[in-house]
């Protein structure tokens, strides 16, 4: 697409791997007290629309069934582990749980693995075919859930796959490999080629140069998409729906929305879940949440 | 051919496992998705053949006599006429829908950035806590906010109970319920757009800004001359990325307004997923769906592109 110099990035990929720069464009210079007020004030209010929802449920989470279906606002009252013993114990939410974490955590190596390599061919290499993939890539963003469902299920269905981990993580690197590829992509394009040029004067091949110099080097735009495929696979749910058929087969997206039917939804099971879905989520966030700027804007902006 | 191979094959090679997948369980699909537009395919009717089990263990196969067939536009007739489902009200609701998304997205998330890029105390635990709500998980979001609007137990109401003002029944009119939703998703996507366009600040020259200060501009004029301008190759990408992503955008609906009042504020997306898995269903159906929607984002896309490249921006 539009061709950004992430100049700073670009300059020097190294010192942002450590992540100890972050270049600021304006230097600092004394604000009235006014104007911090201001800054300070509207920080303050969008963080607290930011956080509000998570703080919420959480706080729900620890109330006993009986409080929450209570129309007065109460932020704590009887705090209690009650609805996460009750959730662990009497639902097949530990099994949803595992599920997911069986089909992310491939989606997340299996994923990276296919965009890190295409990436790098689509950055390095000038070979035929290569403008059109970049075409296919962009264009795979276009393509609704709608149109490749059906299809995707009867594909599965004949080769006997419905039901099971597998057809999720197939379906899910399809989603998430095009875009991982775009943006890393653009992330190695940060990398300066001299290094592959050294390399292959030292006698290493393609592979091995890829291997042993390129992808230490590439570890922020690596930490994005991993955050990214992951995210993707433990969040979706059309899918998860529209493959899984037992309860003992579901994913956290299939499963959680049987705690909240039309009728008496129990609000107490679904916090609690929905917090302990949120947590390995957050985890891998606060990992990749460092290169988030620099490994996301290098890469999904450049083209 | 033989010299280009030896040339390009571990280009190839790099390549090849993604083309292989992309090309079986996204062009391949497609290109049946398409295909199933035109036939009237559903649920009863998708087997080619009917076996028998005799007595015995043999099997005997015969073509069914009521497999899909072929309907040619019967399909898009129906649907852009009205005779099946409601298209023209999910469409508005699509489109009012994203406008509203994007627009929010990328003008909270712009004016967040251009704070963030400033430099003042506690400025890494903002960043990291308005990037926060990106590592939610869409559905969890979902049903948090779902939770949030309840109609009797959610804050809320609480609050306006509590205030003396009365509670809304936000799920029993068809434009609060989609504020709902709307309100859910731009929460949710706020940070994607903070991130992008806060990468896309700092990479626009400082020196500008300097220069601009001795001569004397206001910060207003700074921030259209400099600011919007630098983050045009970011902003084009990210809307367009944000546009396409929004209307395809599938458990916030599906799981906040779930299209109550009585599918009044389903959107395209979820209306086709629920014709292919929810109650008959209707797989012919769902396919044209899907055929529409994809036309309309390729249509606005390269209209897109256009716009951008008579403004001068090479896409």
């Amino acid at each position: 697409m539009t061709t950004m110099p992430p100049a700073a990035v670009a300059a020097d990929p190294v010192e942002t791997v450590a992540g100890t720069r972050t270049p600021l464009p304006r230097r600092r210079r004394e604000r009235s007290v006014a104007a911090s007020i201001a800054l300070h004030g509207t920080l303050v209010v969008a963080t607290f629309i930011a956080l509000f929802p998570i703080l919420w449920v959480v706080l729900s989470s620890i109330k006993p069934a009986s409080e929450i279906r209570r129309t007065e606002v109460e932020l704590f009252s009887s705090p209690t582990l009650d609805n996460y013993r009750r959730l662990l114990t009497e639902t097949d939410f530990p099994t949803w749980f595992a599920n997911s974490v069986v089909v992310a955590a491939f989606t997340m190596v299996i994923g990276i693995a296919m965009s890190a390599t295409a990436g790098y061919a689509l950055s390095r290499f000038n070979f035929p075919g290569k403008r059109g993939l970049m075409w296919v890539f962009l264009l795979t963003q276009m393509f609704p859930v709608a149109i490749l469902i059906v299809p995707i299920y009867t594909i599965m269905a004949n080769l006997g796959l419905i039901d099971t981990k597998l057809s999720l993580i197939i379906a899910y690197c399809t989603v998430a490999v095009p875009f991982c590829a775009w943006m890393l992509r653009g992330y190695f394009d940060t990398i300066p080629r001299e290094l592959d040029e050294a390399a292959a004067l030292d006698g290493l091949g393609p592979f091995s140069t890829f291997w042993r110099i390129i992808l230490p080097l590439a570890r922020p735009g690596l930490a994005v998409t991993a955050f990214y495929t992951f995210l993707t696979a433990w969040g979706e749910v059309a899918y998860a729906i529209a493959f899984m058929q037992g309860s003992d087969h579901y994913t956290l997206g299939a499963g959680l929305q049987q705690f909240v039917p039309q009728f008496s939804p129990r609000w107490e099971l679904l916090t609690a879940g929905a917090v302990l879905i949120t947590v390995p989520a957050a985890i891998v966030f606060f990992f990749a949440q460092r290169h988030l700027v620099a490994g996301l804007t290098a890469g999904g902006t450049k083209g | 051919m033989r010299k280009s191979f030896d040339k390009h094959w571990y280009a190839w090679a790099m390549v090849l496992p993604t083309v292989v997948v992309l090309g079986v369980l996204v062009f391949y699909p497609l290109v049946q998705g398409v295909w199933q537009s035109f036939t009237d395919l559903n649920e009863s009717n998708q087997r080619e053949e009917i076996c028998t089990r005799i007595l015995g263990g043999a099997e005997t196969c015969e073509p069914n006599p009521d497999a899909a067939r072929f309907v040619g536009l019967d399909n898009y007739v129906d649907i852009l006429t009205g005779a099946q489902g409601s298209f023209w009200l999910q469409l508005t609701n699509t489109l009012v829908w994203t406008l509203a998304c994007v627009t929010l997205h990328y003008g909270i998330g712009l004016g967040l950035a251009v704070i963030l890029n400033r430099n003042f105390r506690f400025r890494g635990f903002y960043r990291v806590a308005l990037i926060l709500p990106w590592a939610v998980p869409s559905f969890v979001a979902a049903f948090a906010w779902r939770f949030i609007f309840d109609e009797r137990f959610g804050i809320i109401n609480g609050v306006l109970r509590a205030v003396g003002i009365d509670p809304v029944s936000w799920f029993e009119q068809r434009w609060t319920s989609l504020f709902t939703a709307i309100v859910a998703n731009v929460w949710l996507g706020v940070p994607f757009m903070m991130v992008a366009l806060l990468g896309g600040l700092q990479s626009i020259n400082g020196d500008l800004y300097e220069a601009a200060e001795i001569d004397g501009a206001t910060p207003w004029q700074r921030f259209v001359n400099i600011t919007l301008p630098g983050l045009r190759p970011v902003s084009s990408t990210v809307i367009l990325l944000g546009t396409i992503w929004t209307f395809n955008m599938f458990p916030i609906i599906y799981f906040v307004t779930r299209g109550q009042p009585a599918g009044s504020t389903e959107i395209l997306v979820t209306g086709a997923y629920r014709a292919a898995f929810e109650g008959i269903r209707d797989y012919s159906l769902a396919a044209t769906y899907g055929v529409l929607i994809l036309s309309i984002l390729v249509v606005y896309a390269s209209a897109y592109k256009r716009m951008l490249a008579k403004q001068g921006e090479v896409f």
